[in-house]
């Protein structure tokens, strides 16, 4: 089922890694390998860097909309939504889990800036949004909380 | 001078209270919009609907020493009429001659109609795949009749009689707890933790459980049928394990839905 | 071959709205089972997406991504008719596609 052009992707695997991390190529059309080294990142400063980001920027453009409690952290849905123009990227990250980086969203030309998933919690945290438009890279940040479910429903 | 000065400060003080409680009652309200706010979000994209599809898999796949499919199972509405089915269950079958709940009638389909000998389905713990079968055939059966209205009136004498064993089970208290359905379900406004306790006796509440399952539980990440949640609610309340698919928990079944007849099935539910 | 996803894509006023519910354990490698050992992470690493033929959208996800996962997205064209594709790609090497027809 896997096409040639995405079989020589993930094999080129390495150089796309460092490619991507720079931020050089264009999203969607030659997929990154999977950036390890973010995603193993122990904070979100570490996996900013792995993805390039040196410093963020706050801003109300890029908006989280999610529930202000989960009742349960197993699954917890996140929407996420940038009106930065030229947004090539969203990224997800979840400050108190064990792997901080949730997911790195490609935001191409034939997508809009508006990508919803469901994480996980392991206790009320911070989530914060980082998109990286034109070389530059803004954030918002939601405190969202978690609650243990009961034993009923 | 001094009594004026104190009935002031008693009435500050009275002031300052009430405050603290509207504070606090103000929090309380946040929490519940906030987790309905949860709730809603997660109806779209239910997980369920990947059991949904499993089960329909196993609905049309022939297994069993008869090699045979369970298309032509009779859910009550005659063989193969899987819409609608499920919110006429349970009900008295004349073929058995006794009352079934959806996953009694599975177990009887596949005996009959494939040859299967169910007795390892029955045994099999929650989780492991025999059971997951079951519940993925009672998730896609039960799905297949969402939005309808429950339509179960107790009205042959099998199925008066499976109602009255059910409203007495739910009364009695038994284990070591003295506990009983009623002991959580039978006391209005009442919660466990984040969960509200549906008032079972009476209709709105037996429809709050009866409509809601199966349902997925994000929690575990797994799809639980009514019968998997009847044995989680034993296991609660420290009884004995019921025997799945027994004439206990499909009387518990029918108190439930006969209480809830008229309301509208919402399942495959959704569920912390 | 891996559990098949559910989607579904309707589009409205030029855009195609794509939402998708994936069967996968999504196991963090944190959790530990019955005799202690440790159950190994097991996860989507890769997801991407495309339209008729063309790629439209990729994504990496970690084990932070809920069990079953769930993701929607919004494609900018598309019409009734049109073919959605999905594909995913775990750490074990797993991969699956399953396609939608745009309503």
């Amino acid at each position: 089922m896997i096409d040639i052009e995405r079989r020589r992707a993930l094999k080129a695997g390495g150089i796309f890694a460092a490619f991507a991390a720079a931020g050089l190529l264009p999203a969607g059309r030659a997929r990154a390998a999977w950036n390890k080294a973010a995603f193993e990142g122990k904070t979100v400063q570490e996996a900013l860097a792995s993805i390039g980001a040196s410093t963020t920027a706050a801003s109300d453009d890029v908006q989280i909309i999610a529930s202000d409690i989960a009742e349960n952290g197993a699954v917890v849905p996140v929407q996420v939504v940038s009106r930065v123009p030229g947004t090539t990227q969203i990224v997800l990250f979840v400050e108190k889990n064990p792997n901080v980086l949730a997911g790195i969203f490609d935001i191409g030309p034939d997508v809009a800036a508006d990508v919803t998933t469901r994480i996980k919690m392991m206790q009320t945290s911070n989530v914060a949004a980082v998109v990286k438009a034109d070389g530059r890279f803004l954030a918002s940040v939601k405190e969202i909380k978690v609650t243990l479910g009961g034993c009923g429903g | 001078m001094a009594a004026r000065t104190k009935v002031a400060v008693a009435a500050a003080a009275c002031v300052a209270i009430a405050l603290g409680f509207a504070g606090v009652a103000q929090e309380k309200d946040d929490a519940a919009k906030g987790i309905e706010a949860y709730r809603q979000a997660l109806k779209d994209g239910n997980p369920a609907e990947l059991f949904e599809m499993a089960g329909e898999e196993l609905w049309l796949k022939p297994a069993g020493p008869r090699n045979a499919s369970l298309e032509k199972c009779d859910l009550g509405l005659g063989p193969g009429v899987v819409e609608g089915a499920y919110a006429r269950l349970p009900r008295y079958f004349a073929d058995t001659d006794r009352v079934q709940d959806l996953e009694s009638r599975l177990l009887t389909c596949m005996e009959t109609l494939q040859g299967i000998d169910t007795r390892a389905h029955v045994e099999a713990r929650f989780g492991t795949p025999k059971k997951d079968e079951l519940v993925a055939l009672a998730t896609y059966v039960a799905g297949m009749s969402k939005d309808r209205p429950v339509d179960v009136a107790a009205s042959h004498p099998k199925e008066r009689a499976m109602f009255e064993l059910g409203r007495r089970m739910f009364f009695y208290q038994a284990g070591p707890h003295d506990f009983s359905c009623a002991t959580c379900h039978a006391q209005e406004g009442r919660r466990i933790r984040m969960q509200d306790l549906p008032y079972i006796p009476a209709k709105e509440g037996a429809a709050a459980g009866w409509t809601s399952w199966p349902a997925y539980r994000v929690s575990a990440g797994q799809m639980w049928s009514m019968q998997w949640r009847i044995n989680d609610c034993f296991r609660q309340q420290r009884f004995p394990e019921p025997v799945y698919a027994s004439d206990m928990t499909v009387a518990l079944s029918m108190f439930m839905a006969a209480t809830a007849n008229g309301s509208t099935m919402a399942t495959p539910g959704i569920k912390r | 071959m891996a559990n098949p996803m559910r989607i579904r894509a309707a589009a409205k006023d030029g855009i195609t709205e794509v939402r998708v519910l994936m069967n996968h354990e999504m196991e963090t490698g944190q959790r530990r089972d019955a005799s202690g050992a440790v159950v190994p992470a097991w996860f989507i690493q890769e997801v991407s997406a495309r339209l008729n033929d063309k790629d439209v959208m990729s994504a990496q996800w970690g084990p932070s991504i809920a069990k079953n996962p769930y993701f929607a997205f919004k494609i900018k064209g598309g019409k009734a008719g049109d073919t959605v594709s999905v594909t995913w790609v775990d750490n074990r090497g797993d991969t699956r596609t399953d396609n939608a027809k745009v309503t």
